[in-house]
C-alpha cells in the first residue's frame, strides 16, 4: 500500500476512473444511445411476446443491420468531411444520379457491368472533386455549393433519363448483371439461421474501419482534424488544406456511388428518387456519433453507432407495431438528445475552455 | 478542469496590478543574462530590407526594414493598423512583398508559402491560431509534421511516439502532462502559447516570430510566456516579438522596432530608449498624456462630475496600450 501511494506521489498522478476516460471519447454518447435504443425495442418486443420473431429474430436482425449498414457507409464518409468542417448535401441526389447512370450504361448502352461500375464511380469522384474545387475557389460555404449540386444532380437525373428512356426509372438490369462476378461484390448475401445477411454489411464494416484508421492513425487524419479546427491555423503549419478538402468531398461522393451500386444491382432497377433525404440521414448519423457540427472534433467509429441507432429505430418502430408515421418524430428527438449529450461531453473533455 | 496535470510554479505577485512590478521585470531580464547565451552573431539570421506591401490602393507597408540576430529578441511595436501583421505575414511566407527582399544568413530568399518558411526554420506563433483547442496535445504538437511508422500504404501516424515526445517536451517547458491525448482546450492561454513555442523549438526553428503572444493574457500568464521567450533566446534563436504592450517589450527586448502607419518610426537597441519614448513613437503617447491630464482634472473636480464623466472615461479605457487586438 505504501509503495503504491509513494509511486503515485512521485509521478504526481491523479487516479482517474476508466469511466471518466470513456466519457472523454467522442463516440461515448452514441454507444450509450445505441444500447438504450436497442434495449427499448427489445423490451417492447418482449412485452409483445415477440421473442424469436420480429425485432428479436435473426431475420429481423438481418433487416435492421442492412438499413444500418446502408446509411452507415454514407455516415463514415460524411463524418470525415464534417470533422474537416464541411457539409455535403449533394450525396442524396448523387445516389439517384449514380444509380441512373449505372442503369443507363448497362441497359441502354450495353456496357459490361464491370466497366459501367467503374465509370459510375469515376463520375461520382469527378463531381465530388468539382464540389471541393468550387468550395475552395469561391469561398462559398459548402452548404450552398452542395445544395446547388443536390438540385443539379436531381434535375439532371430526371431530365437525362426521361430524354433517353421517356421514363424516370431504368429497370431490367438483372438480365445483364445476374452472372457478373463483379456485380456479386455488391449483391452477394449469406443466409445464417434463416436470416439473409447482405454483403453491404461487409462494405459498412470496411468503410468504418478504413475511415477510423485514416482519422486516428494517419497524417491525413491529423490534417482532417486540423483543417476542421481552423483552416487558417492548419495552413500556417503547412497542412495542404485544399487537397484535404477535395479528397474528402470525393470520398463522400464515392460513398454515395457505392450506396447506389449496391442498391441498383440488388434491386435490379434504378430510380431517380432513390437516396432522397439520405444526405440528412448521413449528417444525423455523424452528429449522433459525436462529430461536431462545426468541425474539428468527432469520430468515424461513432458514426457506426449513429447508424445503428438510425437503423434499429427505423425498422424497430415497425416491428413493435408503432405506426411508422412516428419514425421522424423519434429520429428528430434522438438527434436533439444526442447533440445535447455530445455538447455536454465535449465541454467536459475540453475543460470548458475551448 | 480535470486537474490532471501540474502547473508551472506560479510567479509571485498574485495580485499584481497591470503594470509589471520593477523587480519582476528585472528578474525576467536577468533570466536571459544568467543563462548561458551563445555569442550573438553579427549576421542577422533573418533580415527584411526595404519591404513594401500594398493591398489595392492601401499602403500596408512602405520601405520597412527589420532584422534579428541569433540569440536576440527584436520587439516589433506598433498601434493597431500600424502594419505589424502584414510585416510578420511577409516574414512567414503568407504574403510575398511587392518590393524589397528577405535575407537569411545574408542570402536572399523568397518564401513561397508558410510551409516553405517553416522548412527554412522560420516558425510563427499566431495569437489566436497558435493551437487547435479541440485537438489533443500530442496531435497539436505534431500537426503538419507528423512522425510516421510503417511503409507504403500502411504508413501511419506514430501516435505512441508523438505522445511520448510531446509529453517530454511539455515537461521540459514546465507543464506536466499526464495524458498527451488530453485536449489542448484544457490548457490555459499562456500554456497554449508556450506549447506553440516549444513545438517551434523542437522542430528546429532558428527564427521565432510571436504575434501578440501576451496580449490576451493576464499578468501571471504573460510572465510564463515571456519566460519562454527568453529561454528561446538563450538557446540562440532569433525572436521577433510583436506586441503593443510596451511593458511586456521593455524587459525582454534587445532591440525595438517601431512601426507607425505602415512605415518605420524608429529602431533602438536596449537601453537607448524608455517607455515614454516608445509609447510616443507608437502613436499612443499623445493620447495617454491627454488621458492623464483629463484624469487629473477629474480628480480635482467634485464627485458628481466624475460620475457624469464615467461614460467617456470608459471609452478612453480601451486605449491601444492594453486592448487586445484581433489584428495588428
Amino acid at each position: 500500500m505504501t509503495t503504491a501511494s509513494a509511486s503515485v506521489d512521485r509521478k504526481r498522478l491523479r487516479n482517474v476512473s476508466p469511466l471518466r476516460l470513456l466519457l472523454g471519447r467522442p463516440e461515448f454518447g452514441a454507444v450509450v444511445g445505441a444500447v438504450i435504443v436497442f434495449l427499448i425495442f427489445a423490451v417492447l418486443s418482449v412485452l409483445r411476446g415477440d421473442v424469436g420473431k420480429g425485432f428479436l429474430s435473426v431475420q429481423g436482425a438481418a433487416g435492421w443491420l442492412e438499413v444500418t449498414a446502408q446509411v452507415g457507409i454514407l455516415g463514415a464518409a460524411v463524418s470525415l468531411l464534417m470533422i474537416a468542417g464541411e457539409f455535403d448535401l449533394s450525396i442524396g441526389s448523387m445516389i439517384g444520379a449514380a444509380g441512373l447512370l449505372l442503369g443507363l450504361l448497362i441497359v441502354q448502352f450495353g456496357i459490361p457491368p464491370t466497366l459501367a461500375i467503374i465509370l459510375t464511380f469515376a463520375f461520382a469522384l469527378a463531381v465530388g472533386a468539382f464540389n471541393g474545387w468550387l468550395r475552395i475557389k469561391t469561398g462559398l460555404p459548402s452548404f450552398i455549393v452542395t445544395l446547388g449540386m443536390l438540385l443539379i444532380l436531381r434535375g439532371a437525373g430526371i431530365g437525362v433519363t426521361r430524354t433517353i428512356t421517356s421514363n424516370t426509372i431504368v429497370s431490367g438490369l438483372a438480365t445483364y448483371t445476374d452472372n457478373d462476378p463483379v456485380a456479386k461484390l455488391f449483391t452477394a448475401s449469406v443466409t445464417i439461421g434463416g436470416g439473409e445477411f447482405k454483403v453491404v454489411l461487409l462494405w459498412w464494416i470496411l468503410a468504418v474501419a478504413v475511415a477510423t484508421w485514416v482519422l486516428t492513425r494517419t497524417r491525413f487524419g491529423n490534417w482532417i482534424f486540423a483543417v476542421g479546427g481552423s483552416d487558417q491555423a492548419a495552413r500556417y503549419v503547412g497542412v495542404p488544406v485544399s487537397r484535404v478538402k477535395v479528397i474528402l468531398f470525393m470520398t463522400t461522393a464515392g460513398s454515395a456511388a457505392l450506396f447506389a451500386c449496391i442498391q441498383v444491382l440488388s434491386v435490379g432497377s434504378a430510380d431517380v428518387l432513390r437516396g432522397q433525404n439520405k444526405e440528412f440521414e448521413a449528417i444525423i448519423t455523424a452528429v449522433v456519433g459525436g462529430t461536431l457540427l462545426t468541425g474539428g472534433y468527432g469520430s468515424a467509429l461513432g458514426s457506426a453507432f449513429g447508424a445503428f441507432i438510425l437503423g434499429t429505430t427505423q425498422l424497430g418502430i415497425n416491428f413493435v407495431g408503432i405506426n411508422s408515421d412516428w419514425y421522424q418524430v423519434v429520429l428528430g428527438s434522438i438527434l436533439l438528445l444526442a447533440v445535447l449529450a455530445n455538447t455536454y461531453l465535449l465541454r467536459r473533455a475540453s475543460g470548458a475552455r475551448s | 478542469m480535470t486537474g490532471s496535470r501540474d502547473r508551472v510554479p506560479p510567479v509571485p505577485h498574485d495580485t499584481a496590478p497591470f503594470t509589471m512590478p520593477a523587480d519582476t521585470a528585472a528578474r525576467i531580464a536577468a533570466y536571459g543574462t544568467q543563462a548561458a547565451r551563445p555569442p550573438s552573431s553579427d549576421t542577422p539570421v533573418l533580415e527584411a530590407r526595404d519591404i513594401s506591401k500594398y493591398f489595392g490602393r492601401v499602403i500596408a507597408l512602405e520601405h520597412v526594414s527589420l532584422s534579428v540576430r541569433p540569440g536576440e529578441v527584436n520587439c516589433l511595436l506598433g498601434d493597431n493598423g500600424a502594419g505589424k501583421s502584414t510585416l510578420i505575414k511577409t516574414l512567414s511566407g503568407v504574403h510575398l512583398p511587392d518590393s524589397g527582399s528577405l535575407y537569411m544568413d545574408g542570402q536572399a530568399v523568397t518564401l513561397q508559402s508558410p510551409r516553405d518558411a517553416l522548412d527554412r526554420g522560420i516558425a510563427t506563433v499566431y495569437q489566436d491560431l497558435a493551437v487547435l483547442p479541440l485537438m489533443s496535445i500530442s496531435r497539436n504538437f505534431f500537426v503538419g509534421s507528423e512522425p510516421t511508422t510503417g511503409w507504403g500504404p500502411f504508413k501511419s501516424f506514430d501516435v505512441g511516439g508523438a505522445g511520448r515526445i510531446a509529453t517530454e517536451q511539455m515537461l521540459e517547458i514546465g507543464i506536466q502532462v499526464r495524458d498527451p491525448s488530453q485536449l489542448v482546450g484544457t490548457l490555459s492561454g499562456g500554456e497554449r502559447q508556450t506549447l506553440a513555442i516549444a513545438r517551434a523549438e523542437y522542430f528546429g526553428a532558428r527564427v521565432l516570430i510571436l504575434d501578440e503572444p501576451t496580449s490576451a493574457l493576464g499578468v501571471k500568464e504573460a510572465a510564463i510566456v515571456l519566460r519562454h521567450v527568453l529561454r528561446a533566446r538563450a538557446k540562440g534563436l532569433g525572436v521577433i516579438f510583436i506586441t503593443h504592450n510596451v511593458q511586456h517589450a521593455l524587459p525582454i527586448g534587445d532591440r525595438f522596432t517601431i512601426l507607425s502607419h505602415g512605415t518605420l518610426a524608429g529602431e533602438f537597441v536596449r537601453g537607448e530608449v524608455g517607455q515614454d519614448e516608445l509609447l510616443r513613437l507608437m502613436g499612443g503617447g499623445a493620447e495617454l498624456t491627454q488621458l492623464a491630464h483629463e484624469l487629473d482634472a477629474l480628480m480635482q473636480a467634485d464627485p458628481g462630475t466624475i460620475e457624469a464623466a464615467a461614460t467617456s472615461a470608459e471609452a478612453v479605457e480601451t486605449t491601444p496600450d492594453d486592448a487586445p487586438s484581433p489584428a495588428g
